[in-house]
């Protein structure tokens, strides 16, 4: 769920056209919306997501309460709001993670190729790699309790094979191609010709990679959070609204019907954005800027 | 050829005849598969506190010399009669004829004293050993009497004799009770399939009046939702306890099913650490208390069901006193009395919640009603095991929010030890001169007089009475409406059509 393969996004074929270009706008536009919403919820929502008033709740969708209200009287538009800042403060940090440990160990093992650390660092990937990310983030709470923190940390270390993978496989690539070459006959040593050279060139894909990471950390987020693992009460999380609405679904339907929408559009917008950077940024589908 | 027709029209005798059975077993069923929420650790009820293990076995499996009726009166069992002494302290009791264990053997005043002795001995991993506490000395007079010497009087003494805690046991089979419970109940254990089900079928040898099921099955479904489809499906014919109260009112629309709202002995308290502070200050636990709206309590965890309560003590039982303007919902008597402790800007604090829906979505409540008055709480969601881990005998707990069932249990606030640790010794010696009362109307002065100081010192948040809310078959009567004590008493359930 969480370390998808980098080649299996459905972008168009290079250079799309005007579909993909549309693609790229509708999913920039759905991921700007939750942004801004995840934003403005730090200065204002319509209403105090903490505050309980039980005399309100279960209320349709109406003028006052746009998304209706919870079992205890909570807006629901105003929870959204706050979800969204949940779900994308713990995938970004969370893809941070990711590419802060993952892209150093990727260019390390490159540079190192068929080396013992090479080795040693491409075979932890994939021990970590082999376990269902849900079972360690089972685990990890298991020992340090249930909250935010250790959703962010359990989703970030599936993020780190991820990055390391798709790193060395790009930068091994680079490593035979003739301007490294003539870095190394000029002294340069594999260290700085990893940052300097070869980093720069990945830019593009690592982007790619990591807006299609951002989504599966919210999947993630929403999955830990419906299971009661991620972030605690009073903090709204869009996968706890979906799994606290689950024995009121067949009388107040809009309970599921506004976090499980927002789940689909933010991964639809970021997946939408990703394939659409993919198409304009990516070397290899020959749109090379 | 011949032969063969006759074997044709022999199979299709039979045949009819089969048809004709299950007609009749389908006009008038026999079996029951009742739901629980949660899973027994063991079958033994004399070696632990778990609830569940009295929902399967209470009356069904096991029973003790006197039992709890559906309306909370006590009942002869094994016991056909008794005498109680002039001064109160010698009880003889005379035991059924023709009793038997379902191995088998008979019961008789022997067991009587093994079961009695081993509960109180020194030794003994009974859960309720203050049941026992005043037994000087259980003598055998002759197979079918027993005579049971108490160190002074103690006017609920019939009433401790009918817990699950004190059902008779066979010296024989009483170690093995874990796994393969051996009783004198209408049911005998068959089959306990480990997080699924329990099996239990007729005794046919039973003393007492034949109950009208064959077969009973205890299954297990912690999920809410999983449950309720359950019920849709006819699964399971019954949910006493049915864990989502929201999914009530779509039962009491169907036709097909019915809703049972009666009371339990679960009083639903927002616990408090009285040895942590700030609570130690009965400042702060007064202004915790005065900060909580039980009713919204009720109306957003429960949906309504559950009787809003001021002390510990079930508003149904007739000592109950209403206390509950003791702690009347008032923000800033709340404010103020914070600020006299020293807590004007208020103070940060745990509140451990355990997984029934009054604790988890009556927690969130809470804590909103505790920010109201500047007190932050950090909520944990903890599993039973952590639970009673952590905050039962670990007492590393601020706040927690838990149902105590057992019937009668305001004895808990006289042991200091015990997870909330509230330490008064005037409280301890009113449940001696409680013990030792065997007037009915001093007892309900005494009773009311321990109310009293509890809610007045504000030891831990009253919130409600825990209502039985439960659903089942229409077709099925005698499930009991109320619940004086846990119990899935099914001596009594038939279908009717």
């Amino acid at each position: 769920m969480i370390g998808a393969d980098p080649q299996t996004g459905t972008g168009g074929a290079p250079g799309g056209g005007a579909a993909a270009f549309a693609g790229l706008w509708i999913g920039a536009a759905l991921v700007g919306l939750f942004v801004a919403a995840a934003l403005l919820s730090f200065v204002w929502t319509p209403y105090d997501v903490t505050r309980i008033d039980v005399a309100a709740k279960l209320q349709g969708p109406s003028a006052a309460h746009w998304f209706g209200t919870d079992h205890f009287g909570r807006d629901l538009f105003s929870m959204i709001m706050v979800g969204a800042r949940t779900s994308l403060a713990v995938a970004l940090v969370a893809v941070g993670i990711g590419m802060g440990v993952g892209v150093p160990l990727g260019l390390t093992a490159a540079a190192l190729r068929g080396g013992w650390l090479d080795e040693l660092i491409m075979r932890a990937n994939d021990l970590v790699f082999a376990f269902p990310a849900l079972l360690i983030a089972v685990m990890i709470t298991a020992v340090f309790g249930p909250s935010a923190f250790n959703a962010i940390l359990a989703i970030g270390i599936f993020n780190i094979p991820v990055f390391a993978r798709l790193t060395r496989g790009a930068a091994l690539g680079y490593w035979q191609l003739d301007f490294i070459r003539a870095a190394q006959v000029c002294g340069k040593g594999r260290a700085r010709i990893s940052v300097e050279h070869v980093l720069p060139n990945l830019f593009n894909i690592l982007i790619v990679q990591g807006t299609i990471q951002f989504s599966l950390g919210i999947l993630a987020e929403a999955g830990l959070s419906y299971v009661g693992l991620g972030a605690q009460p009073p903090l709204p999380s869009w996968g706890r609204m979906l799994a606290e609405s689950q024995t009121m679904f067949s009388f107040a339907p809009h309970l599921a019907l506004f976090p499980g929408l927002s789940i689909l559009l933010a991964v639809l917008g970021l997946n939408l954005l990703g394939d659409g950077l993919r198409d304009r940024l990516d070397p290899r589908r020959g749109l090379a800027p | 050829m011949s032969s063969d027709r006759t074997r044709l029209a022999g199979g299709t005798a039979l045949l009819v005849a089969g048809l004709a059975l299950a007609q009749a077993a389908f006009a008038q069923r026999t079996d029951i598969v009742v739901g629980m929420g949660l899973e027994p650790p063991h079958l033994d009820p004399t070696t632990a506190a778990a609830a569940a293990i009295d929902e399967v076995v209470y009356a069904n499996l096991f029973e003790g010399l006197t039992r709890f009726a559906p309306d909370g009166s006590i009942q002869p069992a094994l016991a056909e009669s008794w005498d109680i002494s002039e001064d109160g302290t010698v009880y003889t009791f005379r035991l059924h004829e023709g009793v038997t264990f379902h191995d088998g053997s008979t019961l008789d005043a022997q067991d009587v004293k093994f079961s009695l002795d081993r509960a109180r001995s020194e030794d003994s991993t009974n859960a309720q050993k203050g049941l026992f506490a005043g037994i000087e000395d259980v003598t055998v007079v002759d197979p079918l009497t027993v005579q049971i010497t108490l160190d002074q009087p103690d006017g609920g003494f019939l009433f401790s004799m009918a817990w699950g805690d004190a059902v008779i046991v066979a010296e024989e089979t009483a170690d093995a009770a874990k796994t393969a419970p051996v009783g004198t109940g209408p049911f005998r254990f068959e089959n306990w399939v480990q997080g699924d089900r329990i099996e239990l079928v007729k005794y046919p040898d039973y003393w007492g009046d034949p109950v009208a099921l064959d077969r009973a099955v205890f299954k297990f479904i912690s999920d809410s939702t999983a449950a309720f489809a359950a019920m849709m499906a006819g699964d399971v014919d019954t949910f006493p306890i049915f864990p989502a109260p929201e999914n009530l009112a779509q039962f009491e629309a169907d036709p097909r099913f019915r809703v049972i709202v009666g009371s339990t002995e679960g009083e639903t308290i927002l616990s408090t650490n009285n040895k942590q502070p700030p609570f130690d200050d009965p400042k702060v636990r007064q202004a915790l208390a005065h900060a909580i709206d039980r009713q919204a309590v009720i109306d957003g965890a429960m949906f309504g069901y559950g009787t809003p309560i001021g002390t510990h003590f079930a508003p149904h039982h007739p000592a109950y006193l209403d206390l509950k303007a003791t702690s009347a919902h008032d923000p800033d008597k709340a404010r103020a009395l914070l600020a006299e402790a020293g807590y004007a800007d208020g103070f940060t604090t745990t509140l451990k919640l355990p997984p029934p829906s009054y604790a988890r979505r009556g927690g969130e409540i809470i804590a909103a009603q505790l920010r109201e008055v500047g007190i932050e709480t950090e909520i944990t969601n903890v599993e039973w095991a952590q639970w009673l881990e952590q905050v039962f005998r670990g007492k590393d707990f601020g706040l927690t929010i838990v149902s105590h069932t057992e019937p009668m249990d305001i004895g808990i606030y006289a042991n200091p030890d015990y997870y909330f640790q509230y330490d008064n010794p005037d409280f301890q010696s009113l449940m001696d001169a409680l013990r030792a009362e065997a007037d009915p109307e001093a007892r309900t002065a005494l009773l009311q007089q321990a109310q009293t100081i509890i809610a007045e010192d504000f030891v831990n948040g009253y919130l409600f009475q825990l209502a039985k809310s439960g659903v089942a078959d229409a077709r099925i009567e005698g499930l009991w409406e109320n619940a004086p004590t846990q119990a899935n008493d099914l001596t009594g359930v038939r279908w009717t059509e």
